[in-house]
């Protein structure tokens, strides 16, 4: 009987809690990842060894600790937690920006730019190469806001079409820039990259760098804005009946366009973070990093919350950091594409859970009327 | 000797969280117009669904006839001869008559072609035998919801329902189209058909019901010959208590015009004429309704007042200032407050707290945000509480508990309580109480006089002529867009009202008078 109400009580907590959902759906995946690793006749221990090392940095086979893992976990997950940030911040105000990939683009090659040709002051330097690229992501993202708002285009075409726009603008002019070949830029000056040998001692030379901290920060701001803040309440309401916001004289236009525009700058930031952080030269981009489009499913996982979305950034992360020790282990690294995979179909299917979950309840509980009686 | 038709026995269904129909039992006899009477929720539309099959039941048995059956989905219920007049219709609007009732039972000559004209001629026959006068060659949309409604009848007659389920035909009515209806009910059932009738009407029960089953909560309290009862007493069984019916309210002490609406015109959302060079004030301290048939301009008017919709001439005047330029934020501060008829489209965000939905209209000013736009959660909730007190909303959570999850009357109450505590010069309602038990529209009407007596002006767009005329101190009549008619309270009945309503007589005879 007790199990019984157990049992109960995690389908309350299903039903309920969109966060243990989410939970149960990343395990759901991890289980689906596992029996496909049985099936092609691999020891699946190997994934999660991998996976432990990137979490933990330690290394059970050889009984040590290797914190650059560690170290290139949280750098993995950055773009990851900014882009879904960026699907997130919209997605709260009722808008489906798949134009994270185009924002993510315009960032990236605002901060090259930058790099190359701003002034070579410390700090300054790649503090305006940022502020530019959050910037012109912003800018990106509130065209679409500003196209949704006044002439009814829909967000989702739009920043489709925005997103091949990005990126072969991006191609076009950054091969402008002189010493430029087919594919990067002479090097960055040093005053441009956002390397710090504080995080790099730390993590024993991973690839860390400063952007953890506007990652961090990123994370704290759309939560108070969200929260907390009379713009927040505004953009929520909008997002969950836009209707009755208009009719309370709530600026129903503005909120959208501001919401594009600050998911935008999200997805900036993490365009600017890889191209400062993660490279020492600028890329012509042959084709999309594609951290844009998985800010789509880290945000469906963390459920559009701040701390859901990090959290999720940094499952993801986690997954594409462990393939290269996954590959060592003999297990193939695509089996971490097909998790995400999985746990993003999972999710999307999660009304259907609710159902189910819905439905056994009901049985249950015609059971027990049938013993009471 | 009567047989009877249907006997429902113990029939019981849970959703999560309520018990739907608790040990109900309904015995309908052969023959017989039979009410089901009951407040929003009290599990008639559950029950009927049930014996229709759009739902299982959990618990109790289904006998037709005698004979015990299963009904798994409305395919079979239609077999065994029990036909559903819907409230909301199921039809194609750009069929005609007949194609929208041989819909899914389409008969075909031996090329395999449709074959519209025996179809035709028999819901012409038909239409012939109970009455109707519908043509079968109208297209729907070109019909008024009168006529809608009775090619939803057709549709049941035509599929040889003899056991027919009428749920709350008269809510999208007018008072004629209404006694039409009643005379058609009476018609059915000379031809032998049995029919249920779904209401919380108590007049439309005098009218033509013989038994009435009342349900409450979910449960049975009691059926009872309509014959013996009087409506009052018919009213307590629904409600559970003594149900005054006639608002008191003093004589209106119209003061100064706070609402002015002039020569206003302006399209629907369709494009076509919404209201027409429409004229309108509402002095402090008196009621002012709008009555008329849905679709007639009602939604436009409130829209053009509250500044959903733009217009496109004329002027509307808030104390002497004209709003008609203004957007909505700014509306509000001029002190127009808006009960919205859709309190789910417009009135709530049901995701949001009750505490949130207060102040959805002022969040932004102090004390609920500070100057630098920081939210003040505790002072939102102290207003929450303060409201929740004062106008006895039922919220189990308190002010923390989402707006879905309250009772459509507490939901209304929440609206009334935030737009009266903005105390607006203007108060525009709409359609205040439809879908609430009794007890709530009592309270809701009570808070609406009260606000009159402090001198605010209030305008009411209701359907349900009952409450215009109960409520308001003036009444003016909505047909196609203009107004056909301003009366004194007492100065009209019903029947001039509802003819009025239907375009028929187009006096303007008191407008002046009214004014």
């Amino acid at each position: 009987m007790r199990h019984n109400g157990q049992r109960r009580n995690l389908r309350t907590l299903l039903m309920t809690s969109d966060g243990a959902l989410s939970v149960m759906v990343v395990l759901l995946g991890f289980l689906c990842g596992t029996i496909l690793i049985l099936l092609v006749g691999r020891n699946p221990s190997g994934m999660y060894k991998a996976i432990l090392q990137v979490l933990t940095g330690y290394n059970i086979d050889r009984g040590r600790f290797y914190v650059r893992y560690v170290g290139e976990w949280l750098a993995q997950s950055m773009p990851f937690i900014l882009c879904g940030l960026s699907m997130a911040f919209a997605a709260r105000v009722g808008l489906f920006n798949i134009g994270g990939e185009g924002q993510y683009v315009v960032g990236l090659t605002v901060a090259q730019f930058v790099a190359l040709l701003g002034p070579q002051i410390p700090v300054m330097h790649w503090v305006l190469a940022l502020s530019l690229a959050m910037l012109a992501g912003a800018a990106w993202g509130g065209i679409v806001g500003a196209l949704k708002a006044k002439f009814e285009v829909s967000e989702v075409v739009a920043t489709i079409m925005l997103n091949y726009i990005a990126l072969y603008a991006s191609r076009i002019f950054v091969m402008k820039i002189p010493g430029t070949n087919t594919y990067k830029t002479p090097d960055f000056p040093v005053t441009a990259l956002l390397r710090s040998e504080f995080l790099e001692r730390l993590t024993k030379g991973s690839m860390l760098n400063l952007g953890i901290i506007f990652v961090v920060l990123s994370v704290i701001v759309y939560w108070f804005v969200i929260e907390k803040t009379r713009l927040g309440f505004a953009l929520r309401a909008t997002g969950l009946n836009k209707e009755a916001a208009r009719c309370s004289g709530i600026p129903v236009v503005r909120s959208i366009i501001f919401s594009m525009a600050i998911a935008g700058a999200f997805a900036g930031l993490a365009g600017g973070i890889v191209s400062l952080g993660s490279f020492k030269f600028g890329r012509v981009l042959a084709g999309n990093d594609g951290y844009g489009f998985a800010g789509i499913a880290v945000a469906l996982v963390g459920n559009n919350t701040a701390p859901g979305t990090a959290l999720a950034g940094l499952l993801f992360g986690m997954l594409s950091s462990a393939q290269p020790l996954m590959e060592s282990n003999r297990i193939p690294k695509e089996i971490t594409f097909i998790i995400q995979g999985l746990v993003v179909v999972f999710i999307a299917i999660r009304a259907g859970f609710r159902i189910f979950i819905r439905y056994s309840m009901k049985k249950s509980a015609i059971k027990e009327t049938v013993i009471d009686e | 000797m009567e047989s009877v038709a249907i006997e429902l026995i113990g029939i019981t269904k849970r959703f999560p969280g309520v018990v739907a129909n608790d040990h109900v039992n309904l015995t309908v006899m052969e023959n017989e117009v039979h009410a089901l009477l009951g407040e929003n929720g009290a599990g008639k539309s559950t029950l009927m669904s049930i014996l229709f099959g759009s739902y299982d039941p959990d618990e109790g048995t289904i006998k037709l006839r005698g004979k015990e059956v299963r009904i798994k989905d409305p395919n079979a219920a239609t077999a065994l001869g029990i036909g559903m007049v819907h409230q909301h219709f199921k039809l194609v609007h750009n069929y005609t008559v007949t194609e929208n009732i041989v819909l899914g039972i389409e008969s075909t000559d031996r090329f395999g072609m449709l074959d519209l004209s025996t179809a035709e001629k028999k819901v012409a026959a038909l239409s012939e035998q109970y009455g109707l006068k519908v043509n079968p060659r109208d297209r729907i949309e070109d019909i008024s919801v009168g006529m809608q409604q009775r090619v939803e009848i057709l549709k049941t007659l035509y599929r040889e329902a003899n056991i027919l389920i009428f749920d709350e035909p008269s809510a999208v009515l007018t008072p004629q189209e209404i006694d039409e209806l009643m005379d058609i009910i009476r018609r059915l059932k000379r031809e032998g058909k049995t029919i249920i009738l779904i209401t919380h009407k108590l007049k439309e029960i005098k009218a033509v019901a013989e038994r009435c089953t009342v349900l409450r909560r979910g449960k049975l309290i009691g059926t009872v010959n309509v014959a013996d009862v009087s409506e009052e007493q018919l009213a307590e069984m629904m409600v559970g208590r003594a149900v005054k019916f006639e608002i008191e309210k003093g004589p209106a002490k119209p003061g100064k015009v706070l609402l002015d609406i002039r020569n206003v015109t302006m399209k629907n959302s369709r494009g076509t004429r919404g209201v027409h060079n429409l004229s309108l004030t509402v002095r402090s301290g008196e009621i002012v309704g709008v009555a008329g048939v849905d679709g007639n301009g009602q939604t436009e008017l409130i829209n053009a007042i509250t500044g959903l919709s733009p217009i496109d001439s004329g002027e509307i005047l808030v104390n002497d200032k004209d709003i008609s330029c203004m957007t909505i934020k700014e509306r509000i501060r001029s002190g127009v407050g808006h009960i919205p008829e859709d309190r789910h489209r417009h009135g709530l965000v049901l995701d949001f707290s009750i505490a949130e939905n207060m102040v959805l209209k002022n969040y932004d000013k102090e004390p609920y945000s500070s100057r630098l736009g920081v939210l003040d959660y505790a002072a939102i909730v102290d207003n929450a509480e303060g409201l929740i007190g004062q106008y006895d909303i039922r919220a189990g959570e308190g002010a923390a508990m989402k707006a879905s999850n309250m009772s459509g009357g507490n939901q209304q109450k929440a609206i009334i309580a935030r737009e009266i505590a903005l105390s607006p010069d203007v108060l525009v309602v709409a359609q205040p109480t439809r879908g609430l038990d009794v007890g709530a529209i009592e309270y809701i009407r009570k808070r609406i006089v009260a606000e009159r007596d402090k001198g605010r002006a209030i305008l009411l767009v209701s359907f349900e002529l009952d409450e215009i005329m109960n409520l308001c101190d003036r009444i003016a009549i909505l047909s196609k867009g203009e107004i056909v008619g301003v009366f004194n309270e007492g100065e009209v009945d019903e029947h001039q009202i509802g003819f009025l309503m239907a375009g028929s007589v187009k006096n303007a005879t008191n407008v002046e008078a009214g004014r």
